[in-house]
């Protein structure tokens, strides 16, 4: 099948939904690729570029005629109209936002996968475009803040004076929350983070800030089980905004990163805790394509509120157009994979896979959203292995006491026949034999693991006990014989001095 | 000087009542060195007693071989590596088999001038006679097996011959058949009342069937095979102790071979695998290689890259294997262990019960370095602890650590237990290059999202590391 690589059409948008190095990697799995001309342009990829990589450069009309569409942005009305029907897209879609258009691509067939569906699982970790362009506008958020910042981010001291270094609030410990912290931190500001989920507590201490505690003991968990924040309560609500707002009046820079999914973005920071900060103050709302997490953010828009500037771009992403297109691309590549096992150049939409069946929006003539929800918080499948452990415990006792009787049982037979028939000399050997199993048995049952090898070691060497025999055989006056013992001394006497020594020289090595 | 009947079967409960307290002492770390002192004490008893005993002819010719003898024993343990322990430990074996096997023939051979000469013999005379015969021909069998097999393991553990578990058609059938024509001839020996020809044949198949048995055992289940020959001497010095009516033979022999077999079924049961398939031999040997699954792309790391995380660590865990062993590694293992901990990061290491060749390899190993040992821990102590861990070293391990056992049931090693490792934040894998373990089974933790692959020779890896830090 063809998949077509269409110019991005949305006002500001730089990115493109693939790139040369993984149009390579999308034909080694059995595509055709096509890109519309000039569409990678604005990411710093050159028609030239794709052509080397051995896709065909053709005009807008023949892309959108590709029976696969790899796209960045939800397509508008008229894209989807200029489709074949019964073709397959992968983009952004925000299927809750977009009914119209999920309408538009049922009534051609369309196959939609929306790439913000992406379940919060390990597995799909390398197809969660989210994340990967969460990564870049949390970086992007911390160069922007600094460039409209009048000051150094690292504290300095110079001949000519010193200059604090300046202070950094995140909000929202997500993706770009803690890309954002670490950008902030390696560039020597302080940098102070809060979340409303508290186990994220040590991921943003290992990005080196600090993280912000609340008086407040939320009842529940705060974790959605889908790997994102939920709504909070009312009280917690307060507790947070009094915490934002004592913050205000210190630190230099803001960078909210709060949302909810498929809810407008909550608003954290006020215009009286705006008003508090320093004059020369950012905000930087990456809400602010969701309402912004601040009350004065303009999407789109730098504001100057008293000379606190509000950062409301929407477009971070699509200014580090390369990066983020590359890295998109090989979000797509690795969907591509997932959908093309046998790599034969067919998508296969297979239900039962939960990725697929989560990330699928439009099925054939059949809307397929909302997903049936999937829970992918590593709480309860902990909880689940528990269990099977407990169970496989239990199995175990009975089988072996069981086993046990029965070999009792069997020993006892053939001992009661062994004693029936043979002599009493040979029953009285016989029996030390026995009571020495017995013996050997129970002393070796608790063995410390770390002392199988000296203890096999140790066994070996008492083996060597065989020399007895061939010391009582030597003296035999059949020269055969004695040559044969005397071989068996040689030999057994290696096995003993060797054996005492090797462990000696094994347990000297053990200390505490 | 000459000891009466009595003294010397005092001297022999007193050395038997030794070993025991021997193997006793070798269970717990603390009573170890004593336990072996029990051994040495209890096998020179024995040994004066026997040599003083009045029936014992030659004694100087003795003493010079034993004295011969105890000098290439000193030397072979004296200069033997760490490493090459597991081999060591086999070709011994393979002494006592042998020392079984000879002492079985001349058993027979001395039988042949005294009891068979005489033509008037009673019933009861008759059944001694026939058990007697029994016990020459199980002795000379058991002593066999275990001297071409532990030769085997040995050429094995050395490389010497293929590792790899040697795939003969019918080899169940042949193994069966062995037994069962070697049952035969045991009758047809024991209603002649011997015959030479046919204790040399069965000690001919014997020897073959050894071979056979262990070369037919991958060598990533050497471990248990070495127990299990060491289990197979055990029974083989018992048999002769019944040849000779010595119950100090016996006792020890039995001592043994009940100790050996515990612990390869302990060794078993750490592998799922089940006692009876391994000492009919060949088992773990119905592996299916799968490499057409795609299990996505490893990610590599550098050695700075792994010094940087473990400098951001809090706690690590090591978990070694054969390859820690191969590469030498531990010394340097060490080295990087007490640098980290001079930072105060907390670091253990995690011992998977079969890791490496010869059970609790990789404690002597460690051991050898001078690693306390109370930061080695075993599986079930450390398991647990994987999931608040930072970073997890894997040096040199592979099947031990494979999520598969765990996860998938249609894996060759499904229901092995493994160090769940794939658990802890992020996992370094040290390794020489993508292939597959010892089990010939993928590895799914390398191809983990939180997993990175260091390529190359362990020790070197290693020092980098520690340079970095």
């Amino acid at each position: 099948m063809i998949i077509g690589i269409p110019k991005e059409t949305l006002l500001g948008e730089n990115r493109v939904a693939s790139a040369p190095t993984a149009v390579a990697d999308l034909l080694k799995l059995g595509f055709e690729v096509q890109v519309q001309k000039g569409c990678g342009t604005k990411a710093s990829f050159t028609d030239q570029e794709f052509i080397e990589a051995g896709v065909s450069v053709v005009t807008k009309k023949n892309v959108w005629q590709s029976d696969i569409i790899f796209k960045v942005n939800p397509p508008s009305i008229d894209e989807v109209e200029s489709m074949k029907d019964g073709a397959k897209l992968i983009s952004f879609i925000a299927p809750a936002q977009n009914a119209d258009i999920l309408t538009a691509l049922k009534d051609k067939s369309i196959t939609t996968l929306a790439m913000e569906m992406v379940p919060r699982m390990t597995r799909s970790q390398s197809m969660d475009a989210l994340s990967s362009m969460a990564n870049i506008a949390g970086y992007r958020a911390v160069i922007e803040a600094t460039h409209h910042f009048g000051r150094f981010l690292t504290g300095q001291i110079t001949a000519a004076g010193k200059m604090p270094p300046a202070k950094v609030m995140i909000i929202g410990a997500g993706v770009a929350g803690l890309a954002a912290i670490g950008t902030a931190s390696s560039l020597g500001a302080i940098v102070r983070a809060f979340d409303t989920r508290p186990e994220v507590k040590e991921q943003i201490e290992s990005m080196g800030a600090e993280f912000l505690e609340l008086d407040y003991e939320e009842p529940e968990d705060t974790g959605s089980g889908d790997g994102y924040a939920k709504e909070m309560s009312k009280a917690f609500i307060d507790a947070e905004m009094a915490l934002f707002a004592e913050q205000a009046k210190d630190v230099d820079i803001i960078i909210t990163t709060a949302m909810i999914p498929g809810k407008p973005a909550p608003k954290l920071i006020t215009t009286a805790m705006v008003e508090s900060m320093k004059t020369g103050s950012i905000v930087v709302d990456l809400a602010a394509a969701g309402g912004g997490n601040c009350e004065l953010t303009q999407a789109g828009k730098v504001v100057n509120a008293n000379g606190v500037k509000i950062i409301g771009y929407t477009d971070l992403v699509s200014r580090l157009p390369n990066q983020s297109s590359q890295l998109y691309a090989n979000n797509l590549v690795s969907l591509a994979k997932l959908l093309c096992k046998e790599k034969n150049g067919l998508f296969n939409i297979d239900f039962d896979d939960v990725v697929i069946r989560n990330m699928t929006v439009v099925k054939d003539n059949e809307i397929t959203f909302p997903p049936p929800p999937i829970q992918v918080s590593a709480a309860p499948a902990k909880a689940k292995a528990d269990t099977k452990q407990a169970v496989e415990v239990k199995q175990e006792q009975p089988m072996s006491s069981g086993k046990k009787h029965a070999f009792m049982a069997a020993g006892a037979l053939l001992f009661a026949w062994v004693a029936s028939v043979a002599p009493a000399d040979f029953l009285s050997h016989f029996t030390v034999f026995v009571l020495a199993c017995v013996i050997g048995y129970n002393v070796v049952w608790n063995v410390s693991h770390s002392l199988h090898t000296p203890l096999m070691s140790v066994t070996n060497a008492i083996s060597g006990i065989i020399v007895v025999g061939a010391i009582l055989q030597v003296g035999n006056s059949n020269p055969l014989i004695q040559v044969l013992a005397g071989v068996a001394i040689l030999i057994a006497t290696i096995n003993i001095v060797g054996g005492f020594v090797v462990t000696k020289r094994m347990l000297k090595m053990f200390r505490k | 000087m000459e000891f009466s009947q009595g003294l010397i079967s005092a001297a022999y409960i007193l050395a038997a009542l030794l070993f025991i307290f021997s193997l006793s002492g070798l269970s717990k770390q603390q009573t170890a060195e004593t336990g072996n002192w029990y051994g040495i004490v209890g096998m020179s008893i024995a040994l004066i007693a026997t040599i003083a005993d009045p029936r014992v002819d030659n004694v100087w010719i003795i003493l010079v071989t034993m004295l011969i003898g105890a000098a290439i024993g000193l030397k072979l343990a004296k200069k033997v590596e760490m490493t090459q322990m597991p081999e060591l430990v086999a070709i011994l074996h393979s002494f006592v088999g042998l020392a079984a096997v000879l002492v079985g023939f001349n058993s027979y051979f001395e039988m042949d001038h005294s009891a068979m000469a005489n033509i008037t013999i009673t019933a009861s005379q008759q059944m001694a006679t026939n058990i007697h015969l029994v016990e020459v021909f199980l002795g000379v069998f058991i002593g066999a097996v275990t001297f071409t097999g532990s030769i085997v393991a040995f050429a094995k553990l050395r490389g010497i011959i293929n590792s790899a578990a040697l795939m003969l058609p019918h080899r169940h059938k042949l193994n069966l058949a062995a037994g069962v024509i070697s049952f035969i001839l045991m009758v047809l020996f024991v209603q002649q009342g011997g015959g030479d020809n046919l204790l040399y044949l069965m000690a001919l198949i014997a020897f073959v069937f050894g071979w056979h048995l262990v070369a037919s055992i991958g060598g990533a289940d050497m471990p248990v095979v070495v127990s299990m020959l060491n289990s197979y001497s055990g029974w083989a010095a018992a048999a002769a102790g019944f040849m000779l009516n010595n119950d100090l033979l016996i006792v020890t022999g039995a001592l043994v071979g009940s100790s050996g077999a515990i612990l390869s079924y302990i060794m078993c049961k750490a592998m799922n695998r089940s006692f009876i398939s391994v000492i009919a031999g060949g088992f773990g040997t119905d592996v299916v290689i799968d490499t057409d699954t795609d299990y996505g792309d490893h990610v590599e790391i550098n050695a700075e890259a792994v010094a940087d995380m473990l400098n951001g660590a809090k706690s690590v865990i090591i978990t070694p294997g054969y390859g820690m062993a191969v590469a030498q590694a531990q010394y340097p293992v060490y080295e990087m262990t007490q640098a980290l901990k001079a930072k105060g990061i907390d670091v253990r290491f995690a011992i998977h019960p079969v890791a490496g060749r010869l059970p609790g390899h990789m404690n002597v190993l460690l051991a050898e370095a001078k690693v306390p040992y109370d930061i080695v821990l075993g599986m079930e102590e450390i398991n647990e602890d994987f999931a608040e861990t930072d970073v997890v070293l894997v040096i040199g391990a592979n099947d031990t650590v494979n999520p598969a056992a765990a996860e998938d049931p249609t894996s060759p090693i499904a229901g092995m237990p493994v160090l769940e490792v794939w658990h802890a934040k992020n996992v370094v894998v040290f390794k020489r290059s993508m292939a597959a373990g010892y089990a010939g089974v993928q590895n799914p933790l390398f191809f983990k999202d939180n997993t990175q692959m260091l390529f190359g020779d362990a020790k070197d890896s290693v020092e980098e590391i520690f340079k970095a830090l």
